[in-house]
């Protein structure tokens, strides 16, 4: 056990921090779900594609740099802490991505992992359903062969981005009889198919982050289906671990956010005098991202010797996803009266907030998992 | 950056955990609650035999000069075991003080206590000193570490709602060691938070199996999403303070100059957790758990009482706010 950074670790951080400091946008860009941020959003992609600061993980034939994961968790301290934009090919990046690395045939990952790294072409989830939510094996959307191609007939909701994105990753039902885990495919689809509209729909926040999808009769080609066909549950599985664990949020984004807040205490301390009991609510946000950190560079060192992510991920995602909401509303609390403003970064931090505890598996099934598959308690 | 721990730190560990297992039962750690040391018999003996006792004493002191890093495995398995034996403040605060120290004090005890022939005891200036009867040599530590022999001293016992921590008011002839006091107290403070680990793992795991095994309503209780989730919680706050109080070591092995923020890091999530496990224990076994017979208040209580010393979560908290600059 040595917890220091290693001399090629600390230079790695220097080169992302100098980086960032030279080329980080002085003005934050419109909000992504709105046209005219997205815009500015995928225009900043290409920026950090273009210095090979997208994707520092990956191999250089996608684009990356092939750092280490330590380096790359080294690179989201200093990303978040420089006060860089969000990163609108998440999805993609940290969602799909992985999973093609695990499942995508050689031609796959040349036709799709260096468009998506560099925000070329935004990629959006199409899984849940009006019926299947936090039960995703009740999907009925269905995707019945002919020939080369699937005819996607159904429809998909809660897809965020996927008013303006380029690309849908589907669970799809591709055997008609089959029912819950059985029979399912992971499909790729091009947002421009014939027969596939999206429609947006108005988030908490009001803004068209949302889309909803209607597929009929949209024809896609097998050489777009990731994984085996009837085999997408298991593809899909692949993806919530990256969903919940290390991939989607890493603990630098809770970090910096936990350091603005102790500076938003001091501020107020500063001209409003100390109160404990909201001080000791900012220690509470600053102690959950620091646990977080270290449980994720422990989760590092497992997965270096071996170990699965597997079912622990459902930790990481239970612990962001809270620490995220509580430590938007102590900063609310903080500001006073003007904690209800609608100009505010913590007020659309707290908005967007909210949305974790729901997505990726709900909180509740979050802790059904871990009572269930980490514990071992009996399902039934 | 590196958690993983070597295959030496390992065995050890697999070695004292197979030690705990048949020489540590409930039935020895209820024995120490009704004898007059609050000790096992023999226990402490076969773990200097093992090197354990000594291990961070410095070899030319007939130790093992290993560090926190090698010393934080133990104390969790100590913690799961609930080990009545002075760990804590022997091995964990007491040599490396005394070997910091140096001077006559070291010269007259440090050996010995290696050896396991004289036993260290430790408390903070404001609490206790845990067993301070059966050591030779109590540390205080406050302003300063005073050194303080017991023979010839005067010792005030309290019980405690844990039977084996025999509490002791301590005064008599100290002597100034040269040490630094905060880094003495966070080695307690780190070594508590590492036994509060071990502590609210066993709870949770005595209560996982005890809730799939106990039927209600023809069903395990264990098999209920009301139990299930107070559960998932309790093994959610270990998995996040486990990785805190184990950097909390290595930042003591390493004179991190964040030493002192992150120990009352560390100590406070293990508070929390020990906490939150002995509620969930009790509150998951419902009446059976409330009862003197039946072993969990064993490890309820031992959590109890390291959540509160070496300064509880609360205490730690408002140190991390200091060290934040609020």
């Amino acid at each position: 056990m040595d917890l220091a950074f290693t001399p090629a670790e600390e230079a790695f951080r220097e080169e992302a921090r100098a980086w960032l400091g030279e080329n980080v946008p002085a003005e934050p860009l419109a909000s992504m779900d709105t046209p005219g941020g997205f815009e500015q959003h995928r225009a900043w992609e290409h920026i950090l594609f273009d210095a090979g600061w997208a994707v520092v993980s990956w191999p250089k034939r996608y684009g990356g740099r092939e750092a280490s994961l330590v380096e790359w968790l080294i690179f989201e301290e200093e990303y978040w802490a420089s006060g860089a934009p969000g990163r609108v090919s998440s999805n993609g990046v940290s969602l799909l991505a992985p999973t093609i690395f695990d499942f995508g045939t050689p031609e796959q990952k040349d036709r799709f992992l260096a468009p998506m790294a560099r925000g070329d072409e935004i990629w959006a989830q199409g899984w849940s359903e009006p019926d299947a939510g936090s039960d995703l094996a009740g999907i009925k959307t269905k995707a019945q062969r002919d020939g080369e191609h699937f005819v996607i007939d159904g429809q998909k909701t809660w897809c965020s981005r996927g008013a303006f994105a380029d690309w849908f990753f589907c669970l799809v039902r591709t055997d008609p009889d089959s029912e819950r885990h059985a029979g399912l495919s992971y499909l790729l689809v091009p947002g421009d198919t014939e027969g596939l509209q999206a429609r947006a729909v108005g988030r908490l926040d009001g803004e068209p982050g949302f889309a909803e999808l209607f597929f009929d009769g949209a024809r896609v080609h097998e050489r777009y289906l990731l994984g085996g066909e009837g085999e997408g549950w298991a593809v899909a599985m692949a993806t919530t671990g990256s969903e919940r664990g290390l991939n989607l949020r890493a603990p630098g984004r809770f970090m910096a956010a936990a350091d603005r807040l102790v500076g938003l205490y001091q501020e107020q301390a500063d001209s409003r005098g100390p109160d404990l009991g909201r001080r000791d609510q900012v220690v509470g946000a600053w102690m959950g991202a620091q646990a977080y950190r270290w449980q994720t560079y422990a989760t590092e060192s497992r997965l270096r010797g071996g170990a699965p992510i597997g079912s622990e991920a459902s930790f990481m995602k239970v612990l962001w996803s809270e620490l995220d909401v509580e430590l938007h509303a102590t900063a609310l609390r903080l500001l006073g009266r003007d904690g209800e403003r609608a100009d505010s970064s913590w007020m659309d931090g707290y908005v967007f907030a909210l949305s974790g505890p729901i997505y990726a598996g709900t909180n509740e099934i979050q802790r059904n998992i871990i009572s269930e598959r980490v514990l071992g308690l009996p399902r039934r | 950056m590196d958690f993983s721990f070597s295959d030496d730190q390992v065995m050890f560990r697999d070695a004292v955990s197979d030690l705990l297992s048949k020489e540590c039962p409930p039935e020895a750690v209820r024995a120490a609650w009704e004898n007059d040391t609050g000790r096992t018999s023999g226990l402490w003996e076969a773990l200097a035999e093992m090197g354990v006792v000594g291990m961070t004493a410095p070899t030319s002191a007939g130790g093992l000069g290993m560090d926190e890093t090698d010393l934080v495995l133990l104390l969790e398995e100590a913690g799961r075991a609930a080990l009545p034996e002075p760990l804590l403040e022997h091995t964990a605060v007491g040599i490396p003080t005394l070997a910091e120290a140096g001077g006559p004090v070291a010269e007259a005890w440090l050996e010995q206590a290696a050896a396991g022939e004289a036993t260290l005891g430790a408390g903070a200036s404001d609490g206790y000193a845990v067993g301070a009867a059966a050591c030779e040599l109590v540390l205080l530590i406050g302003e300063q570490v005073r050194a303080v022999p017991t023979d010839g001293a005067s010792l005030v016992e309290h019980r405690s709602i844990d039977g084996s921590r025999r509490l002791f008011e301590v005064s008599g002839d100290a002597v100034a060691l040269d040490a630094d006091p905060a880094l003495a107290f966070d080695r307690a403070a780190a070594a508590a938070a590492a036994q509060c680990v071990g502590v609210a793992q066993h709870l949770l795991d005595a209560t996982v199996a005890y809730a799939a095994q106990r039927f209600q309503f023809g069903k395990p209780v264990g098999s209920y999403q009301a139990v299930k989730h107070h559960l998932a919680d309790t093994a959610f706050k270990i998995e996040f303070a486990r990785p805190a109080a184990r950097h909390a070591a290595w930042c003591i092995a390493a004179a991190d100059p964040d030493r002192s923020r992150d120990v009352s890091l560390a100590k406070a999530l293990a508070s929390e957790a020990v906490d939150l496990a002995a509620r969930t224990a009790l509150q998951c076994h419902g009446a059976i758990g409330y009862t003197y017979e039946y072993d969990l208040h064993l490890w309820m209580k031992r959590g109890w009482a390291l959540s509160a010393c070496w300064g509880d979560a609360a205490w730690h908290r408002n140190r991390i706010a200091v060290a934040l600059g609020i």
